[in-house]
């Protein structure tokens, strides 16, 4: 443990004199992200061929590279084509086409480790809600939720085109925060909102908030959106909320949980669909605006790109050792 | 007695909250119903505080391996709490947001507790990649369609498959990456999740019956008679 403490100070003190000794962010010209990126294409067919010639590389060799991978490409700037995939398109299709005054129920069910791929979403969807003067609901089944959703918020106050609106707490958005009871938090939300919600995060009581005054339960709601990273998630959004009210419903999931929601996508229980980090990235573009998650397409790439490479590495070991074994073996 | 009384209390909440869903009359008694998970849910946020101090408490007192560890959960726990319980620097007061900008809470959250948690997940990318490459082998013709859609997604979840296959023409569409990789998963992604929901629903549905007619009786700490 003394080793560990001693590690963790290490990092400290660097991470600490790198903050403080350089000025302004370093950004590498695209000749030297080239040249980088050749250079880690080069170490990684010297270890493929290294591996075909029996010296089988550990586990901290992986790590090192997948380290390398995500890191650098902070540093690099490249532009990178991102197509908008079907399911990304009719999240924002539903959303914009909404007429202006419109009702927006935001769930967070998420907290922050899974904010690097849900975060941006949310303030991209916070964005285009306020750009298109769309009223704005939010609340959270995990009790990081709301939290998550106070920090997406201020980000898309801040950008310059919602400024000017002069938006209100209360008036043009509200948050009703986090409700513990899962699934049936939305079963009782299909009856009547203030049963669960009595008062928002300020304190302010439920019949006085003006943007609420007309909502009693999903009826009164025009879409929905629901970022999710587990149970209580999509699903039990799908299964109370469309299933039993009708509620119209689209969502923002981790990209490991993404693979299980696409055939409520194709039965039409769900709206529109954004997986993990590339579906924020696509609905970046489809909104014109970039922002962290296309930032953060390149280390993804970067990480994609060196877990096939490493795949391909242990299956040339993998071949190689089934090889040496028969040829043994006929010896 | 003592096995009797939890098993009418199982059948009668649940056949209520069956009968809730099928009957609209019912409905509102399912809510009501439904309020009692709350009271409970309430109980089992105290149970779970108290268990982690009696854990750590005694890891720390015993000095056990690693006791600092639980040390620094301690003090984070107490620490969180107090921000919360006691809204302290909450410019609002003991009645304002406990999460308002510039209190303690919001400040430790945000400061510590968010890049900690992103951290702690960012974690996955390394054994992800050591885990692939030691396992995802292929070893047969099962393993080697696995591994090619794996490729494919790997690609087309990334600006890279639109590098990659940028030059197919618009005719051929369907063998660009990005378009494979949407292929995967609205077809054989979709048939083999829709089996296993399926699965999953009809086990659930028989398990619930057995629970609500007392045949499944584990829950209760007894073996099945």
């Amino acid at each position: 443990m003394k080793q560990d403490l001693l590690l963790f100070g290490a990092l400290i003190v660097i991470v600490a004199m790198i903050f403080l000794l350089v000025p302004k962010p370093i950004v590498f010209s695209t000749t030297v992200s080239y040249l980088i990126i050749g250079l880690i294409l080069l170490a990684l067919i010297f270890i493929f061929i290294r591996t075909i010639n029996g010296h089988f590389v550990g586990r901290r060799i992986v790590f090192l590279f997948v380290g390398i991978a995500v890191v650098l490409p902070f540093f690099m700037k490249i532009h990178q084509p991102i197509r908008v995939s079907p399911e990304v398109q009719t999240v924002y299709d539903s959303t914009a086409q909404l007429k202006p005054g419109s009702k927006v129920l935001v769930s967070f069910d998420y907290d922050p480790a899974s904010a690097p791929e849900l975060q941006p979403m949310a303030e991209s969807y916070f964005r285009l809600c306020l750009e298109h003067d769309l009223k704005i609901i939010i609340m959270g089944l995990w009790p990081q939720g709301p939290q998550q959703a106070e920090l997406a918020l201020q980000i898309a106050l801040a950008d310059s085109s919602i400024v000017k609106k002069k938006l209100e707490r209360g008036i043009d958005y509200v948050d009703l925060g986090f409700q513990t009871g899962n699934e049936f938090v939305i079963q009782r939300m299909g009856t009547d909102f203030r049963t669960m919600f009595p008062r928002d995060t300020r304190g302010i009581p439920y019949d006085s908030i003006p943007l609420l005054r007309d909502v009693r339960n999903f009826s009164n709601i025009d879409y929905s959106f629901n970022l999710s990273a587990g149970y209580p998630g999509t699903v039990e959004w799908i299964q109370v909320a469309v299933d039993r009210y009708g509620l119209k419903l689209g969502a923002g999931n981790t990209g490991v949980q993404a693979t299980g929601m696409y055939p409520y996508l194709r039965a039409g229980q769900l709206k529109g669909l954004l997986g993990g980090l590339s579906g924020a990235a696509e609905f970046e573009r489809a909104t014109g605006k970039e922002g962290t998650a296309t930032f953060y397409m390149l280390p993804q790439s970067f990480s994609h790109v060196i877990v096939i490479a490493f795949i391909l590495i242990g299956n040339a070991a993998f071949f190689l050792g089934e090889k040496n074994k028969a040829r043994k073996e006929q010896k | 007695m003592k096995r009797q009384v939890p098993v009418i209390i199982t059948f009668i909440v649940g056949a209520v909250l069956i009968v809730s869903v099928f009957f609209p009359p019912a409905e509102r008694l399912g809510e009501n119903f439904s309020v009692f998970f709350d009271i409970i849910a309430v109980f089992a946020f105290f149970l779970g505080g108290g268990n982690l101090i009696r854990i750590h408490g005694n890891k720390i007192y015993r000095r056990q391996k690693d006791w600092a560890f639980s040390a620094v959960t301690l003090t984070g726990f107490i620490v969180m709490l107090a921000a919360g319980l006691f809204k302290i620097a909450n410019p609002n007061g003991i009645t304002g947001d406990v999460a308002a900008t510039g209190s303690l809470f919001q400040t430790l959250y945000y400061n510590i507790f968010y890049p900690l948690g992103s951290t702690m997940y960012a974690l996955l990318a390394f054994y992800v990649a050591s885990a692939s490459y030691r396992a995802f082998r292929a070893k047969n013709k099962e393993a080697t369609i696995l591994l090619i859609a794996a490729f494919i997604i790997l690609l087309g979840r990334t600006p890279l498959g639109v590098y990659a296959t940028g030059w197919v023409p618009e005719s051929f569409s369907l063998l660009q990456i990005p378009n494979l990789a949407i292929w995967i998963m609205s077809s054989p992604n979709l048939a083999g999740q829709r089996a296993i929901m399926i699965g999953i629903a009809l086990g659930v549905i028989s398990m619930s019956l057995r629970l609500i007619l007392g045949v499944e009786r584990t829950y209760l700490g007894v073996d099945n008679e």
